[in-house]
């Protein structure tokens, strides 16, 4: 199976940040969700890979196409969208279809027209005009009318409605149909990501702590509640991200659940009420806070 | 004592429900005493990060059980030593009341696990304790529950 993109030990810096060692692949039609906090790395990495950025160090290859080197036709496969993309204020959306349809073939009018209905668009307003929501909404049908092979979306949902919201995820997955497309979508909303991605790449400062199948977090990880002796510490379970008490009741996650736990743990006293998978938030939020160890 | 609970989006039990749980937990524990005051529900929607509404339907509930006691405009309390005792016989033939049932069913204990933590529960009341004893005799009634499991 060739792959939308594949990055191998990707380095780049900055000042006051640096990506490091990230080795990552996408396989084509599949949907990768890029979660991390403020700073981590998710919008360097996707400039990375539209050839905004030229990278330190490592490749960067999209649908067998190296970057630098063979950029210019690389990108004609590659869509991007970005909050902080320009448009032009005073002039509408349809202005501004007709430009990308003369730079991109592959232009979808219908495709376009479709989603100005859902996106609940008016194309004859000048984009100057927009709220937040209508301007992100008018970036994202701009990349998606050219029917992209590889999508890369910053924050796509950031800052939108609960029903606009709905609109752009329904968007998304509908661009899988075609099982040679892909989508990178990086989001602080870990909602978004458990709905719709197929894997999930979590970055920490700069560099890549996890990268699985959605599944595969969920399968790993568990919260265990119990009740254990006051001033309980539990050592020797590398698998416990994080443990919290008050009183006996005692709060346990682990990153690696096996069956055996709860009796290894009530060799420590621990006797255990409940086990219970985890959202991605909870998971992610624990990590983080676990120095971003997964 | 810390008055923290710990409520999870991935539990499927409500939040009221949650916090119901880990409060009849702590008072069976022996973490919460009889007649100690409990958090109020303002305090507790804070700590706790939800909404007031849901902690008042807990207290609500509870206060039905016959697990706490709320008195207007003075806030909740743990129901006395003998009126705790009663609740927890209340379901006669010496069997745990309604309450206790509800706890161990909902903490997944089988029947000899909760007659176990019932037993240490009302041992717990017969022997009244000082503040100061209280963990040592928590510890004791653990270290009883946990022979019997």
């Amino acid at each position: 199976m060739t792959a939308a993109f594949s990055v191998h030990g990707l380095c780049k810096r900055y000042d006051a940040f640096a990506l490091q060692d990230i080795t990552l692949e996408l396989p084509e039609g599949s949907i990768m969700g890029l979660v991390g906090v403020n700073g981590a790395g998710k919008t360097t990495l996707l400039r990375l890979l539209t050839g905004l950025a030229a990278a330190d160090a490592g490749s960067v290859v999209v649908h067998g196409l190296r970057l630098p080197e063979q950029q210019v036709e690389a990108k004609r496969s590659i869509g991007f969208a970005s909050e902080d993309m320009r448009l032009y204020r005073k002039m509408s959306l349809d202005w501004h279809m007709r430009f990308i349809a003369q730079i991109y073939p592959t232009w979808d009018a219908d495709y376009a027209a479709a989603l100005l209905r859902r996106f609940d668009l008016r194309s004859s307003q000048a984009v100057g005009e927009y709220s937040h929501g209508q301007r992100v909404k008018a970036l994202l049908l701009l990349s998606l009318a050219r029917r992209p092979r590889l999508l890369l979306l910053d924050e796509p949902t950031t800052g939108l409605d609960p029903v606009a919201r709905v609109e752009v995820l329904e968007a998304l997955a509908e661009v899988l149909r075609d099982e040679r497309r892909s989508v990178l979508f990086s989001s602080h909303n870990t909602h978004d990501i458990e709905q719709l991605a197929d894997s999930i790449a979590f970055l920490h400062g700069g560099r890549l702590v996890a990268h699985a199948d959605k599944e595969r977090f969920f399968d790993q990880w568990r919260r265990l509640l119990g009740l254990g002796p006051v001033g309980l510490k539990l050592e020797g379970f590398p698998e416990i991200a994080s443990i919290r008490a008050a009183g006996s009741q005692v709060e346990i996650k682990v990153r690696s659940w096996q069956a055996d736990l709860p009796a290894r743990l009530s060799k420590e006293g621990v006797e255990v009420q409940r086990i219970d998978p985890m959202t991605l938030e909870d998971i992610f939020v624990t990590s983080v806070r676990a120095g971003g160890q997964l | 004592m810390s008055d923290q609970l710990f409520l999870s989006a991935g539990d499927p039990r409500p939040m009221y429900q949650q916090i119901i749980d880990q409060i009849t937990t702590r008072i069976l524990a022996g973490d919460w005493s009889p007649s100690q005051a409990l958090p109020s529900i303002r305090e507790l929607a804070a700590s706790s990060g939800v909404s007031v509404i849901t902690v008042k339907r807990a207290y609500e509930e509870l206060e039905r059980a016959g697990l706490i006691q709320t008195r207007q405009g003075k806030g909740s309390v743990v129901t006395e030593r003998h009126d705790l005792a009663r609740t927890a016989l209340e379901g006669g033939r010496g069997e745990p009341s309604d309450a206790v049932a509800l706890h161990g069913e909902r903490s997944g204990l089988d029947g000899t696990r909760l007659g176990g933590r019932f037993q240490a529960f009302l041992d717990g009341l017969e022997a009244p304790r000082k503040p100061a004893a209280k963990n040592k005799g928590m510890n004791k009634s653990m270290s009883k529950r946990g022979s019997k499991t």
